[in-house]
């Protein structure tokens, strides 16, 4: 079937790329029916690579009341294969997620790999490829070290600089600079969101003793990030079923439909790069607005879940996204309208700061907003959340991943 | 669905090693290449997809730095697999069927070169049970030759065959790494000799995809994708019939292969026994023409030889050397991972 007179106007390549002025009349709706996360933890012991992942799907299956053998596709992501020291676990790992017989893809694009996986399995099912889609994403950190496989030295190019945060912490004083933000905010996100995982049974960081003065007074590690606003190392996975209409008819619990979905990167240096607001990152909120017909995201959207591995990415992120215009992100988080009883929370599971199985951290974020269309987030509920963002970026900031969840199908 | 097109094809020549060359500056080359053959630029495609191993690269996120020559500013709608090329247009295409794209721009590449490659595949073996012995790509593919001829299915002159009539066809091919007429050589591990094991070398490729009549704009004949499928088996050698390929036959099912018969298959079949093997699941006769190009035992860039099978294939079509044909990519040890598209040119 081609598509007929759908187009928008050809050749218009604004910010926003020729892709975001595309209709797509053809697509089938994707609903979420099943959602499933391990326990995160620093080290499962208990379990293979395997094993881990296999605990997750499980989960998305029981959740979805469906059986390996209703699933016609798996999508898999995480990141680099250096972190668990396997090249292409996917293949290793066919058996455990019942693939055998089914197609098996791989996603990996960086640290926004887990929303780009979902990406993906969602695609197969609104191009009809597919019906109902297994998609998992994980990362078993403790098989090897995070920090030193993203720090292997390649010559002629500049080295990470011993992990993540010493290549984010100048962007984060380069937003403080510019925002003119006092410097308290980072832990106020911190607190919050340890805060909020305390409600989230299967958060890596269950800090009883938490405290603002705690967070406030832990080492500094790469300046101005603090221990306590930087995210943990952790095992764990998560899953999701993917299905078309009639799929969604039949779920059990009440499904999250997708009302849009987008990728957008950019190259990693180059002159004209902001590392505070990368222009990949408005441009994949501003597609993922339009598909999903949102004008005010402010007052539109309900709840959060954004990828903040160090606290500052918090205001960072909220101005990114167009929750507040430049300058005034800090703002919004130090009057509380991001905590979980606010008027716009963001990550009320906890987030990547108090979970990050990295590869699987942008899948979470994914999930925890279907849970909270769907109202099933327990104690971290947000009430009467409608529609919900879920957001991963990776690489230098130059990798984004993102969808938009609603409690009620697509219209058109 | 939608029609979706290969509407263009561009390759490296292959060579055992590119010392002299970057990633990025392997890549540039065919990725101007392709853009060129559509006069369309970066700017004018609506999402990218590439496939790479950072294991090859021997880095973590090494995938970003040939982003890079993409040229992808302003932003651009990009995704990456961890997977061969082949998987990469398998994204892309389905990406085109939401009808969210129009064109698609699709790269893969790998050095061998600079770690020993075996050893490297090692790598993508179970870790806990398996890959600890470090069992080579070759010593596994010879299991399953060796299986092939306790089954009665091939012997060591019919896979010389094999080898040599693939380096005979790669005399045509420029890009090829070994071309004409070569000796088989002696046992690397038997029964399989040098001339049944891929030679070791680096490479590129990128092809275009576009929908519709946009694909008729960009190209005189598009290589119509008609269907395409892609099915896995189990990782273990123990619990699989090495003689046979499942998952090759089932994705040419899926794929409508076997709707009518093809006239050229491109097969990415590293080793000359497993040509055998594909063969028979594809229910290819000898009336099909098997690797034009000589195939993956002319040149065997690692996570670029599939993407290579379905722009050869392509090729053959838009020169209006092929009607219909299929295409294959392979990952895994012994075959485990299939991927088949049928490609047709229109009525010439």
């Amino acid at each position: 079937m081609s598509r007929q007179g759908a187009a928008g106007p050809r050749g218009a390549a604004g910010p926003q790329g020729a892709a975001g002025s595309r209709s797509a009349a053809h697509k089938e709706p994707v609903a979420v029916v099943g959602i499933g996360q391990t326990h995160h933890v620093a080290a499962r012991h208990d379990v293979s690579i395997a094993g881990l992942v296999r605990e997750a799907a499980r989960r998305a299956l029981d959740d979805a009341q469906l059986t390996w053998s209703d699933i016609d596709a798996v999508v898999i992501g995480k990141a680099p294969d250096f972190f668990e020291g396997v090249m292409m676990p996917e293949l290793y790992l066919a058996d455990a997620l019942g693939a055998v017989g089914k197609p098996m893809m791989r996603v990996h694009t960086a640290g926004s790999v887990g929303g780009s996986t979902a990406l993906v399995a969602s695609n197969l099912v609104a191009a009809r490829v597919h019906r109902t889609v297994l998609t998992l994403a994980f990362e078993k950190q403790s098989e090897s070290n995070a920090m030193w496989g993203l720090s292997l030295p390649v010559p002629f190019q500049q080295p990470l600089l011993a992990g993540a945060g010493g290549f984010f912490a100048p962007h984060v004083r380069a937003y403080m600079r510019r925002a003119g933000a006092p410097d308290t905010v980072g832990s106020l996100v911190a607190y919050k969101d340890r805060r909020n995982a305390l409600k989230n049974p299967y958060a890596h960081l269950h800090e009883k003793d938490i405290t603002l003065e705690k967070v406030q007074a832990s080492p500094m590690l790469w300046d101005p990030i603090r221990y306590s606003e930087t995210c943990p190392s952790s095992d764990g996975a998560c899953a999701m079923v993917l299905t078309d209409r009639a799929g969604a008819a039949r779920s059990p619990q009440p499904p999250a439909w997708v009302h849009g979905g987008a990728m957008r990167s950019e190259p990693t240096l180059f002159a004209g790069k902001d590392f505070v607001s990368p222009q990949a990152g408005k441009d994949c909120a501003a597609d993922v607005y339009r598909q999903a017909g949102i004008t005010d995201p402010r007052r539109e959207i309900d709840a959060v879940e954004m990828y903040v591995p160090f606290s500052w990415y918090e205001p960072m992120w909220l101005e990114n996204l167009g929750f507040a215009a430049e300058g005034e992100g800090w703002k919004l988080t130090e009057s509380g309208v991001t905590e979980l009883d606010g008027d716009l929370p963001v990550n009320p599971s906890g987030g990547v700061l108090s979970t990050n199985p990295i590869g699987a951290s942008g899948m979470i974020r994914f999930a925890e907003a279907a849970l909270q269309v769907r109202g099933q987030a327990g104690e971290h509920q947000v009430d009467g959340a409608r529609k919900a963002l879920g957001h991963a970026y990776g690489g230098g900031s130059q990798f984004f991943s993102m969808w938009l969840v609603g409690s009620e199908p697509p219209t058109g | 669905m939608r029609e979706v097109a290969i509407v263009a094809f561009a390759q490296t020549d292959h060579r055992r090693s590119t010392d002299d060359l970057s990633e990025v500056e392997m890549v540039m080359p065919v990725l101007h290449g392709v853009l060129a053959q559509t006069g369309l630029k970066a700017s004018d495609i609506d999402f990218t997809c590439s496939g790479s191993s950072d294991y090859l690269a021997g880095r973590a996120f090494s995938f970003t730095m040939t982003l890079d020559g993409v040229g992808a500013w302003p932003p651009i709608s990009e995704s990456h697999v961890e997977m061969d090329g082949a998987w990469a247009l398998y994204e892309a295409w389905v990406k085109l069927l939401t009808g969210e794209a129009d064109t698609a721009l699709v790269y893969s590449y790998g050095k061998s070169s600079p770690g020993v490659v075996r050893d490297v595949l090692t790598r993508q073996l179970d870790p806990y049970y398996v890959a600890p012995l470090w069992p080579d790509s070759v010593a596994l593919a010879a299991l399953q030759a060796q299986a092939l001829i306790d089954a009665g299915d091939t012997g060591e002159p019919a896979l010389a065959e094999i080898a040599a009539r693939s380096r005979g066809a790669a005399a045509d091919n420029p890009h090829a790494q070994l071309r004409g007429a070569r000796p088989q050589g002696g046992y690397v591990v038997q029964p399989l000799r040098t001339g049944d094991c891929p030679p070791v070398g680096d490479g590129a490729a990128a092809v275009v995809l576009a929908a519709g009549d946009r694909a008729r704009e960009l190209c005189g004949r598009p290589a119509w994708i008609r269907g395409m499928d892609h099915r896995i088996e189990a990782h273990s050698l123990g619990v699989r019939d090495l003689t046979d390929s499942p998952s090759a036959r089932l994705a040419a099912e899926r794929a409508g292969a076997f709707e009518r018969p093809v006239d050229t298959a491109e097969l990415h079949a590293p080793f000359s026994s497993q040509e055998v093997v594909l063969r028979k699941a594809l229910d290819l006769g000898d009336d099909v023409r098997v690797n034009p190009s000589g195939g993956a035992l002319a040149a065997n860039p690692v996570m670029a030889a599939g993407l290579i099978r379905l722009g050869e294939a392509a090729a053959r079509i838009h020169r209006g050397e092929s009607d219909r044909a299929l295409a294959h990519a392979t990952s895994g040890p012994c075959l485990q991972q299939n991927l088949v598209a049928v490609l047709e040119g229109e009525a010439q």
